[in-house]
C-alpha cells in the first residue's frame, strides 16, 4: 500500500533515467543515509564500530569491487585480497615517502596502483575464461603477497613485516576514535558505491554485462573485449585497493601482508555470492552477513555454554563455528542461489501489491 | 650435474604426489562439471580419520577399511545433500558450495579427531635407495619411489575401471554428455554418487601418502592449492593431464626453488607453479590435454 509507484509520472528524460525512479526508494535511501550518518554515530558503542560497522563497510567496498568484475563483467577472480594488499601497501608508501600528501590522495594513489596491478593480472582474461581464469588469478594472490613480504622497499625494511599504520588526518583533523573512523569510511564507501551504481547502469556497465553474457556476441556488435575486460579489472582493483587501504588504516591499524591472505579473498567471494552476484546492494548485504555470522556464532556458543552449562571447550566451539559457517553457505546457495538481494527484490514485488494478493 | 638430477628426480616424484590430489579433482570435474574445491579437505579428513582410528588401537588393515567406508559414505552424503539440490545452478554456485563444504569437512574432521599434529607411519621409510645411490651418487627417496609406484597402480586401476567396466563406461558417457547419457538410460545420480565415492577413495590414498610425508595436520588442506596449477596445466578434464601436469609442476618447482630461489630471496615455491601455469595458459588456454572448447553465438 505504501510502496507503490502509481501516480508518479515522469515528465522529463532526467526523471526517467534517475538512479532511483520510485519516490519511496528515494525516501528510503535518504532515511538509511540519515541513520548511518547521524543516528548510528550518536548511539553506537565503540565496540560496535570497530568490530562490526567498520569492517562491514570496508569489506562491502571490496565486495563491490569484486562484484563489478565477477558479477557484471563475468570474470571470476580469487585474487581480491592481493589487490587490497597492493592498495594498503602503496598508500602506506605514498604517505611515508611523499611528505604532506593528503590522506585521500594517498588512498586514491593506492587504488590506482592496485588498478595497474589488476590490469597486468587481468591480461590473461583475454585468452582464458571460467575456472582456468579463477585459478590464474590465484597466481596474483600468491605472487603479490610474496613480493610484499620479500621486497623490503614495500615494508620500509621493517624486520617484522608488521607496520603500524600512520595516523589518519585530513586538513589537520585527526581521525582517532572509532566513531570518526567510521564516518570517514562511511563517506568514502557512500561516494564510491554511488559511482559504482552509476557506472553499471551506464555505457561501461552495459558493455561489461554484454561481455559477461556472451563475449563473442558482444565483440560482434562492436564492444572491444580487451578494453572492456581490462577496464573491469582496473576499476574492480581500484575499489579493492581503496578498500584494502581502509582495511589497514581504519580497521587493523597495521599494514601487514598476512591480513590479506587467500582466506580473505574467499570471504569476499562468499559475500557477493550470498549477497547476490551482479547487484550493488548485494555487496552490502553479503558483507553484513559474512561479518556478522562468525560473531553471532561465537556469541551463540558462549550463550549455550553459560545458560545450559554445556562447557563446550573453545576448540570444539571454533570447529562448530567452522561447520555451521560452511553449512549455512551451502544452505544459502541451495535455498536462494541468487542471494539476499534477490530476497529484497521479491519483498519489493510483494510490497507493491500488499495487502492484496494480486 | 648429479645434484641437478637429484633435484629433478625429487621434483618429479613429489609431482606424482600432486597428481594424486589433482586426480580427485579431475574425476569429479569430468563426470559432473563441478570444480570440487573440497578435495583438499577430503584428503585431510581421510588422513585424520585413519590416524585417529589407528590411535584407538585398530590394526592397519581394519583402519584402512573403516576409513575407506567413511570416505565412501562421505562422498555419497555430499552428492545427496549438497550437489543434488544444486543441479542446474551455475558453475560458480557449485564451486562456492564446495568451498563451504571444505569448511564443513575441516570442522568435522577436527571436531571428531582433534587438531593436534600427528605422525603417520605406513611402513615405508623416507631414506635414499642404496642401489641407486651407490653407483650414481644420486639420492632417491624410497618413500617417494613407493608413492610414485602407488600412484601408478592407482592410475592404472582407474584407467581399467573407466575403460573396461560397465560403470566406467557409463561414467565416460555422463562426462561426455549428461542429456544423452540420461536419454539412453544411464542413472545420472547413481553415477555421480559413484564418482564421489571414487574421489573419496583417491583422497584416502593421497591423504595417507601426504600424511606419512608431512605429518597429519591442518596444512594438508593446502595441498589442494598445489594441485590447482597442476590442473590448469594438464586440463581440468584429463586424467593423463593430471599426471603429466603434476610431473611438470613438481620438477620445475623444485628446480626453480634451487636454482632461481637464491637470487630472489627464496620461498618462490608458493607462487612459481601458478605463474608457470599462467604463462602456459596464454599459449594453450585449455591446458595441455584439456578438451578444446568451440564457442558459437
Amino acid at each position: 500500500m505504501l510502496y507503490r509507484e502509481a501516480g508518479q509520472f515522469k515528465s522529463s528524460y532526467a526523471a526517467d533515467s534517475a538512479i532511483l525512479p520510485i519516490r519511496q526508494d528515494r525516501i528510503g535511501l535518504v532515511l538509511i543515509l540519515v541513520v548511518a550518518f547521524v543516528i548510528v554515530p550518536l548511539t553506537a558503542s565503540p565496540y560496535l564500530f570497530s568490530a562490526l560497522l567498520i569492517p562491514c563497510l570496508i569489506l562491502s567496498l571490496a565486495a563491490l569491487g569484486l562484484n563489478l568484475l565477477t558479477g557484471y563483467a563475468g570474470q571470476l577472480s580469487l585474487g581480491t585480497a592481493a589487490f587490497m594488499a597492493v592498495g594498503a601497501f602503496m598508500s602506506y608508501n605514498f604517505i611515508l615517502r611523499v611528505p604532506g600528501i593528503p590522506l585521500l590522495l594517498a588512498f586514491a594513489g593506492g587504488g590506482v596502483m592496485a588498478a595497474a596491478v589488476g590490469i597486468v593480472f587481468g591480461l590473461p582474461s583475454l585468452r582464458i575464461r571460467g575456472f582456468y581464469l579463477a585459478v590464474a588469478t590465484l597466481a596474483a594472490q600468491f605472487f603479490i603477497l610474496w613480493c610484499l613480504t620479500k621486497v623490503g622497499w614495500f615494508t620500509n625494511y621493517n624486520p617484522s613485516g608488521v607496520i603500524t599504520a600512520q595516523p589518519m588526518a585530513i586538513l589537520g583533523y585527526a581521525f582517532d576514535t572509532p566513531q570518526e573512523k567510521y564516518l570517514l569510511v562511511l563517506s568514502i564507501v557512500t561516494v564510491m558505491a554511488l559511482a559504482a551504481k552509476n557506472m553499471v547502469r551506464g555505457n561501461i556497465g552495459r558493455q561489461w554485462m554484454a561481455i559477461r553474457d556472451m563475449d563473442v556476441a558482444a565483440e560482434v556488435i562492436g564492444i572491444r573485449p580487451m578494453r572492456a575486460k581490462l577496464l573491469a579489472f582496473a576499476v574492480s582493483s581500484f575499489y579493492c585497493g581503496v578498500a584494502g587501504a581502509l582495511f589497514a588504516y581504519a580497521y587493523l591499524g597495521t599494514v601487514e601482508p598476512e591480513a590479506y591472505n587467500l582466506d580473505l579473498s574467499f570471504r569476499i567471494l562468499f559475500m557477493i555470492i550470498i549477497g547476490g552476484v551482479g547487484t550493488v546492494l548485494g555487496a552490502f548485504l553479503g558483507s553484513a552477513f559474512i561479518v556478522v555470522l562468525p560473531i553471532a556464532l561465537s556469541v551463540g556458543v558462549a550463550f549455550l555454554n553459560n545458560t545450559l552449562r554445556l562447557n563446550i571447550p573453545s576448540s570444539v566451539g571454533s570447529n562448530l563455528e567452522l561447520m555451521v559457517f560452511g553449512g549455512l553457505i551451502i544452505f544459502f546457495l541451495i535455498v536462494e542461489p541468487h542471494g539476499l538481494a534477490r530476497i529484497w527484490q521479491i519483498t519489493k514485488e510483494k510490497l507493491r501489491l500488499w495487502p492484496f494478493p494480486y | 650435474m648429479q645434484f641437478f638430477f637429484e633435484v629433478l628426480i625429487g621434483g618429479l616424484l613429489s609431482g606424482v604426489m600432486y597428481s594424486l590430489v589433482a586426480l580427485g579433482f579431475v574425476l569429479i570435474y569430468k563426470a559432473s562439471g563441478v570444480f570440487n574445491f573440497a578435495q583438499g579437505s577430503l584428503v585431510f579428513f581421510a588422513a585424520l580419520t585413519f590416524v585417529g582410528l589407528m590411535e584407538h588401537g585398530l590394526p592397519f588393515g581394519l583402519a584402512l577399511l573403516v576409513t575407506l567406508l567413511a570416505m565412501i559414505l562421505l562422498g555419497l552424503l555430499i552428492e545427496k545433500f549438497v550437489l543434488r539440490p544444486l543441479v542446474n545452478q551455475p558453475q560458480i554456485s557449485l564451486f562456492m558450495a564446495t568451498i563451504g563444504l571444505s569448511f564443513l569437512i575441516e570442522g568435522l574432521a577436527q571436531l571428531l579427531w582433534g587438531a593436534n599434529v600427528r605422525g603417520l607411519d605406513i611402513g615405508i621409510q623416507d631414506e635414499p635407495l642404496a642401489w641407486i645411490a651407490d653407483p650414481t651418487g644420486i639420492n632417491v627417496s624410497k618413500f617417494d619411489l613407493a608413492a610414485a609406484g602407488i600412484a601408478a597402480v592407482l592410475v592404472t586401476m582407474l584407467a581399467l575401471f573407466f575403460s573396461r567396466t560397465r560403470i566406467g563406461r557409463a561414467l565416460r558417457a555422463v562426462a561426455d554428455d549428461h542429456q544423452a547419457a540420461l536419454a539412453v538410460g544411464i542413472p545420472l545420480q547413481q553415477i555421480w554418487a559413484i564418482v564421489w565415492a571414487v574421489a573419496g577413495f583417491v583422497a584416502l590414498v593421497a591423504g595417507l601418502l601426504w600424511g606419512a610425508r608431512n605429518g597429519v595436520q591442518f596444512a594438508l588442506t593446502f595441498v589442494a592449492l598445489k594441485a590447482l596449477p597442476v590442473l590448469i596445466l594438464g586440463g581440468f578434464d584429463s586424467v593423463p593431464g593430471a599426471i603429466v601436469g603434476g610431473l611438470i609442476i613438481g620438477a620445475t618447482e623444485k628446480l626453480a626453488e634451487v636454482y632461481l630461489g637464491p637470487y630472489v630471496g627464496g620461498g618462490i615455491e608458493g607462487w612459481f607453479p601458478y605463474v608457470l601455469a599462467l604463462i602456459f595458459l596464454l599459449v594453450r588456454p585449455e591446458g595441455l590435454f584439456g578438451e578444446k572448447i568451440i564457442r558459437r553465438i
